[in-house]
């Protein structure tokens, strides 16, 4: 499904509106439900990564990032292995099961 | 939110709410829907009714703000640089109203909190079956004598966002002031809405007068003996001001008590008097007066939250989001009214459907500063809820360092924070 981009959506139909907050959601199996909603930590990050994880600016997106490779990145931040100018800090404040929670969820946006 | 005085006591407010139940259908309750209101359209408030929207679309969201649209606090201080416009830090509503949230542009005057409603400038009542108030902060006028209402047209505070008259104002100070003068700055004790707003401000003024005024100075005087990010701070004056910008402690006589608006004077609490020709007064602080009135303040002047839920402790139903809440040792933030007004719409919507509160959340917290031109510094911190308060995990502060070394990465952090500021905005009213 394709995503309108965030910035497009301001202004934009209730319909792109809401096509933008589903494709925004994790998927769930059944097409006749609701998707569920992200992860209540998840929105932490959208401050500065932005709504569903599209980036901006000098903000990577980590929309659709590689689950295993977010993963070890995040391992890598924490232990100061990986040049960093704020996610070394934002690393050390997770457990590893939330950060497989954050790598299941944007793994799966587009 | 509306920081004036109506004149309605509680035992007033008592007969005006029965007779506005009997008098008007006033009321905008969606048949058969629970109603989320949302009292105040700030960091805190807008990004709670978008998120109601988003996630949990069966409820009915009204927001209460007078306000058609939201000047921000953050990125004020980049007007006083000349970096920014007005226009470029304010947003409207209409993309809230898009989402499907009702804006009802009126100010909130009062709240019963035991008949679940909120009484409107204008005489309507709103009820609800759960109310987001995030009312943001009032200024204790007279906390520092001579300093009322009036004289913030002397000595702007350029510490409520308000309809941007203030910045627009201590800016056009800035600019009417003669090279060599001096910019005076009184800084209040904790706690008080963003943490190194005032040092952020101290280092855009002196962006701009070094380049439009360099023989000037710039004196803050701090009733606090240490702040936010100091140490990168004071290293970045030095790099970049030079011996521009003096701060004195609460120690070395820094508090300011008095103000002397015809004679342009601060005067410190050992009777040291402060002549200054630009002055900028941010004056001690409190939760809203809609709070104080509905009795969910406690003698700090801000409200207690369940740090789970942030329902007010003295009030159920009433979740308080923001700066008007007493949670150290989060700061009042923006980032931080965004992040807690998620888990407390979600508790809300959790209530009313009989779920538990969502379990282990996150607050979280990036603070950046602007302290020059492409120099950008900041300080992180996850907040996660204990049974008695917030605890910390610091991220920690920007790497120090000279220019040298960090140009990069101060360069890349002032980037960030642009960044930062667009996805917020965006988060809270698109």
């Amino acid at each position: 499904m394709k995503v309108a981009h965030p910035r497009c959506a301001r202004g934009s139909s209730p319909l792109l509106a809401g096509v933008a907050l589903l494709a925004g959601a994790v998927a769930s199996p059944s097409s006749a439900q609701s998707p569920e909603p992200p992860p209540l930590i998840a929105q932490g990050c959208i401050g500065c990564h932005g709504q569903a994880g599209a980036g901006g600016g000098t903000v990577p997106k980590i929309a659709g990032y590689n689950r295993d490779v977010f993963i070890a990145q995040w391992k890598a931040f924490r232990d100061k292995q990986r040049p960093a100018t704020i996610m070394d800090r934002v690393a050390t404040g997770y457990t590893d099961a939330e950060v497989a929670l954050l790598a299941d969820y944007f793994s799966k946006l587009k | 939110m509306t920081g004036s005085r109506t004149g309605i006591t509680r035992r007033s407010f008592g007969t005006m709410a029965a007779a506005a139940a009997l008098a008007a259908p006033a009321t905008l309750r969606a048949q058969g829907r629970a109603r989320l209101v949302v009292v105040g359209g700030g960091f805190g408030g807008a990004s709670a009714a978008r998120f109601a929207r988003v996630q949990y679309p069966q409820l009915d969201v009204t927001l209460i703000e007078p306000k058609d649209k939201f000047i921000t606090c953050p990125y004020g201080n980049l007007i006083l640089a000349g970096r920014r416009t007005l226009p470029q830090i304010t947003h409207a509503y209409d993309g809230l109203v898009k989402r499907g949230v009702n804006h009802v542009r009126d100010a909130a005057v009062a709240i019963d909190p035991s008949a679940r409603t909120v009484h409107l400038a204008g005489g309507q009542s709103i009820a609800y079956d759960k109310l987001i108030l995030s009312p943001g902060i009032a200024i204790r006028w007279g906390g520092i004598a001579g300093y009322d209402e009036a004289a913030a047209q002397t000595f702007p505070h350029a510490w409520l966002g308000a309809d941007g008259a203030q910045i627009t104002l201590l800016r056009r100070q800035l600019e009417e002031m003669p090279d060599g003068g001096v910019v005076g700055l009184a800084i209040p004790p904790n706690p008080f809405r963003c943490p190194p707003g005032p040092y952020e401000r101290i280092s855009m003024v002196a962006s701009y007068l070094k380049k439009a005024k360099p023989k000037s100075k710039i004196l803050a005087l701090d009733a606090k003996d240490q702040f936010s990010k100091q140490g990168l701070f004071q290293d970045g004056w030095k790099e970049l001001y030079g011996d521009m910008v003096e701060w004195v402690p609460l120690g070395k006589d820094g508090k300011v008590v008095r103000v002397d608006l015809k004679e342009k004077v601060f005067e410190t609490e050992f009777g040291n008097k402060h002549k200054v020709d630009v002055g900028n007064v941010i004056p001690p602080q409190s939760a809203a007066r809609i709070a104080i009135d509905a009795g969910l303040t406690n003698e700090s002047g801000w409200v207690p939250v369940n740090t789970r839920t942030f329902e007010a402790l003295k009030a159920p139903h009433i979740h308080v989001i923001g700066d008007a809440t007493l949670a150290t040792p989060m700061p009042k933030s923006g980032y931080i009214a965004n992040t807690t007004a998620k888990q407390a719409v979600a508790a809300a919507a959790a209530a009313l459907e009989g779920k538990p509160v969502p379990a282990d959340p996150i607050y979280y917290n990036t603070c950046f500063s602007h302290v020059g031109d492409d120099y950008g510094i900041s300080v992180i911190n996850i907040f996660r809820p204990t049974d008695t308060g917030f605890q910390d995990t610091p991220g920690g502060v920007s790497p120090r360092g000279p220019l040298a070394e960090r140009r990069e990465q101060r360069r890349l952090e002032a980037l960030h924070a642009d960044t930062w500021y667009a996805s917020i905005t965006q988060d809270a009213f698109s």
